[in-house]
């Protein structure tokens, strides 16, 4: 279906490749993918790195941290490589300075929205955003801190959740939306007021959709979600059963 | 129904009122409504009745005259005699007057270039047809373009003509229709969907308001074309709660339609079906956006998604979707009825046909005015616009919003179009302009619209989410005294951040504001953080450092 009607005998055969295999090239060097493959996933699979936070292997994407972006030659424009598919021939550019600057730029923004203070953090030595500092040289920030003030909800019996560390990447709501079934969290309020909430922004603890089964406080990349009673650089993530559960459902062949 | 039974609703409901010898229109859209007109239409209906002329003279209700500072407004047809500030105490007055000299009083003659340099396709029936009542549509020609398409074009010529016409979308970033229609028309899929977007969220813009409340079938008529054109039969009209005149003209008019056979189920007697449904948006700038209005009509957060695929490919409910604006939309009737050809040759080489403005701010004839493009501000800002409030200096007009411009009035004589306005930084937009004169700082005018996205972003992204924050702090700090020098460079610095990695046009133009005043006041720029002061008195300097 994905073949022009002209090859479309070929297509119509079961043993031959349903999508088409296109070869383009990131930073010169020559890949090759499925067209339904994103840039992003292309990339690391050759050993290409490109900093991500909202994008977790096995959630759906959603391009919101603007972290992934790639210059693609020819084109003004940016892209997030964690929603853009590569095109025959393209010529993908994920380290040029003007990314490296812009990356480095937006991630200090994130660290002047909320609270980010590492050293009283229990995430700390195992968080996504902070590993991501050393990964883009990001060494000071040098806009003025925000540090919008939000509250704490420990009503959970197991989990506490604090705000003042949320990067609103939406694992949590993707991975309870879509691999718990239970679409306990969402989003609530716009711009910089924006929130993520349980149930119609109920306390967690009183929560009637919530299972308890913990994954969106495993994928969270900050300490903004954590089990209960874990000190100051305790809390480690366990994400291992993401690709695993995707797999055994059949979603996706990796 | 056929065309000749189409054509004699129309000479029956014209013989009807050409019957009367004078027809007065009362001006009900939400404008002059504001002001009481329903009150005036009531007196003036009382009056004809006290003095028994039920069969001489008929009170018409009629939507957007145009000039809505001046409201309520009053037409006498056919004299062409235009009433401004009428109240209900006039009611007598003018009745009195009808075929002697008009009420001086109340005269609007002053106002003559305002209506003489318009040109009028969009809005051709605003000020003359009852919005409630199709077969004054039907009347001025309505549902002819349709029964045309239907009957006598195939799709395929239908959006030949529309592409030959040069129409391009107006809902802002001026995207070719034809182009849009062809790529809907390709896809393959049962199911496609028709949305007319008629969120309207920039501050100060009332043009697709307008449209709805004063000629809502011929937005309905081009969405039918549209939908014959790429193969939907399903439209929506996605129009703000802010609107409720709008919302219950649109469904009095979808029901009108039904009735008439010219919507719905076997269009015209063809196989052809369209229905049309109203949803309402809940006041969010943001879905404006195509992707967040998509994601509000199926129930979801508005929030706007990575595109591509664009919505002609995976749109509402994942089917193809046609989205454009109201205005767009207003303009394919006639388009279809005289032709691309006639279209193309309104214009400029590349922006072709009319477009409708809301002119607001420090201007003397505020109001809903339709130009051809090419029109210069001179024109629009000194002639249409009768010029500056109070004589005072113009200093610089904001087209497109909050993600337009400012254009100093160096470029007075420039032409409006996509291109001309593109090149000093600003944008064609959805058609708000706002006249700014010497009395408005454009350091606070940048404020206040950063203000306004930063608090309407949705929040999804990185650099809007906190970037327009930044943006706005420097700006509040420096039209409160305590700019520093180094804050010129971050600004440029944000502003290019936010503009450049922004998911969706909110943020990818919510520093155009920022950038036109820096480019070209930047001597304002600098008098707040050097000196001090605010040259235009606007901002409350008190320097804290
Ligand atoms: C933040 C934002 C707000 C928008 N608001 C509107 C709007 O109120 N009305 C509108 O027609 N288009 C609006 N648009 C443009 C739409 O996304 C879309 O491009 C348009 O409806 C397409 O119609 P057109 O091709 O007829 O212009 C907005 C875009 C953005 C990025
Ligand atoms: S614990 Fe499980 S069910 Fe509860 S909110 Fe987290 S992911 Fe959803
Ligand atoms: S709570 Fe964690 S996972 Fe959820 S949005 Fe915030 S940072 Fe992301
Ligand atoms: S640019 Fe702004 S409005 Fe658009 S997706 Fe990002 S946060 Fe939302
Ligand atoms: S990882 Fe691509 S935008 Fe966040």
């Amino acid at each position: 279906m994905r073949y022009p009607a002209f090859l479309q005998r070929i297509a119509d055969r079961a043993d031959v490749q349903p999508v088409r295999i296109l070869t383009f090239s990131i930073n010169g060097q020559a890949v090759s993918a499925r067209e339904d493959e994103t840039i992003l996933s292309v990339a690391r699979e050759n050993g290409i790195s490109i900093p991500t936070l909202c994008h977790l292997d096995g959630l759906s994407e959603r391009g919101a941290c603007r972290l992934c972006i790639v210059e693609i030659k020819g084109s003004p424009k940016l892209s997030p490589s964690c929603v853009t598919l590569p095109r025959q021939d393209m010529e993908v550019i994920t380290n040029s300075d003007r990314v490296l600057d812009y990356r480095r730029k937006i991630l200090e923004l994130l660290f002047t929205e909320r609270n980010h203070i590492c050293s009283v953090c229990v995430s700390n030595g195992h968080c996504d955003l902070q590993s991501l500092t050393t990964e883009l040289g990001m060494t000071h920030v040098h806009y003025d801190y925000l540090h919008t003030r939000h509250a704490v909800d420990a009503s959970h019996e197991r989990f506490s959740v604090d705000h003042n560390r949320c990067v609103l990447c939406q694992r949590c709501i993707r991975v309870c939306e879509e691999i718990e079934g239970a679409h306990t969290w969402d989003v609530m309020g716009r711009g910089y007021l924006s929130k993520v909430i349980t149930d119609l922004n109920q306390p967690w603890g009183e929560s009637t959709s919530c299972t308890g089964c913990g994954k969106c406080v495993q994928v969270c990349p900050t300490g903004a979600l954590s089990e209960k009673g874990k000190s100051v650089a305790e809390m480690t993530k366990k994400r291992q059963f993401l690709p695993y559960l995707k797999l055994m459902r059949g979603d996706e062949s990796r | 129904m056929t065309i000749e039974e189409l054509q004699d609703i129309g000479k029956i409901e014209k013989e009807k009122q050409e019957g009367f010898k004078y027809r007065i229109h009362v001006c009900v859209a939400a404008g002059c409504l504001s002001s009481q007109s329903g009150l005036v239409k009531e007196a003036l209906e009382k009056e004809v009745a006290r003095r028994g002329l039920e069969s001489w003279a008929l009170v018409k209700g009629v939507g957007c005259l145009g000039l809505c500072t001046a409201g309520p407004m009053v037409a006498i047809e056919p004299d062409g005699l235009l009433y401004q500030g009428v109240s209900v105490s006039d009611a007598s007055d003018i009745l009195e007057a009808l075929g002697g000299p008009p009420v001086n009083r109340l005269d609007c003659s002053a106002h003559l270039p305002f209506f003489a340099r318009q040109r009028k396709i969009v809005l051709e029936n605003c000020g003359h047809i009852d919005p409630e009542s199709i077969e004054d549509y039907v009347a001025e020609g309505g549902y002819e373009g349709l029964y045309n398409a239907l009957r006598t074009m195939t799709p395929a010529g239908v959006i030949e003509q529309i592409t030959k016409s040069g129409l391009r979308g107006r809902g802002g970033a001026g995207f070719p229709t034809g182009l849009k229609w062809t790529a809907v028309s390709k896809t393959k899929s049962n199911v496609k969907f028709v949305i007319c977007n008629a969120d309207e969220g920039d501050p100060g813009a009332f043009m697709d308001r307008s449209v709805l409340e004063s000629d809502p079938h011929r937005v309905l008529e081009g969405m039918a074309i549209a939908g014959l054109a790429v193969g939907a039969n399903y439209g929506f009209v996605y129009v703000r709660a802010e609107y409720p005149l709008a919302v219950k003209r649109i469904r009095t008019a979808i029901a009108r339609a039904e009735r008439l056979g010219v919507l719905g189920r076997n269009i015209f007697n063809t196989t052809f079906s369209f229905d049309v449904t109203v949803r309402l948006g809940a006041g969010a700038f943001v879905c404006g956006e195509e992707t967040a209005l998509i994601a509000s009509i199926e129930g979801r957060r508005g929030s706007p998604r990575p595109r591509p695929p664009f919505p002609s490919e995976l749109g509402l409910w994942g089917y193809p979707t046609l989205i454009n604006n109201v205005e767009t939309f207003a303009n394919v009737p006639p388009i279809i009825r005289k032709g691309g050809a006639w279209f193309a040759s309104i214009g400029t080489e590349k922006s072709k046909g009319t477009k409708v403005f809301a002119l607001a701010g420090r201007v003397n004839n505020t109001g809903l005015i339709e130009a051809p493009m090419g029109t210069t501000l001179r024109e629009i800002v000194f002639d249409i616009g009768g010029g500056v409030t109070g004589d005072r200096k113009f200093k610089a007009i904001l087209t497109g919003g909050p993600s337009g411009g400012c254009i100093p009035a160096q470029f007075l004589d420039m032409s409006m179009d996509y291109e001309s306005l593109a090149q000093v930084g600003a944008i064609m937009g959805s058609g708000g302009l706002i006249v700014m004169d010497d009395s408005s700082c454009m350091v606070d005018v940048a404020k206040f619209f950063i203000e306004f996205c930063m608090s309407e972003s949705c929040g999804k992204c990185v650099p809007c989410r906190v970037g327009t924050v930044q943006i706005y702090n420097l700006l509040k700090r420096i039209t409160e005294g305590g700019g520093k020098p180094s804050d010129i460079e971050l600004l440029e610095e944000l502003c290019d951040l936010v503009k450049n990695t922004s998911l969706c046009g909110l943020g990818q133009t919510a520093p155009n504001p920022v950038l036109s005043t820096m480019r070209y006041f930047m001597d304002e720029y600098k008098a707040h953080i050097e000196d001090k002061v605010c040259p235009a008195g606007t901002c409350h300097m008190n320097p804290t450092e």
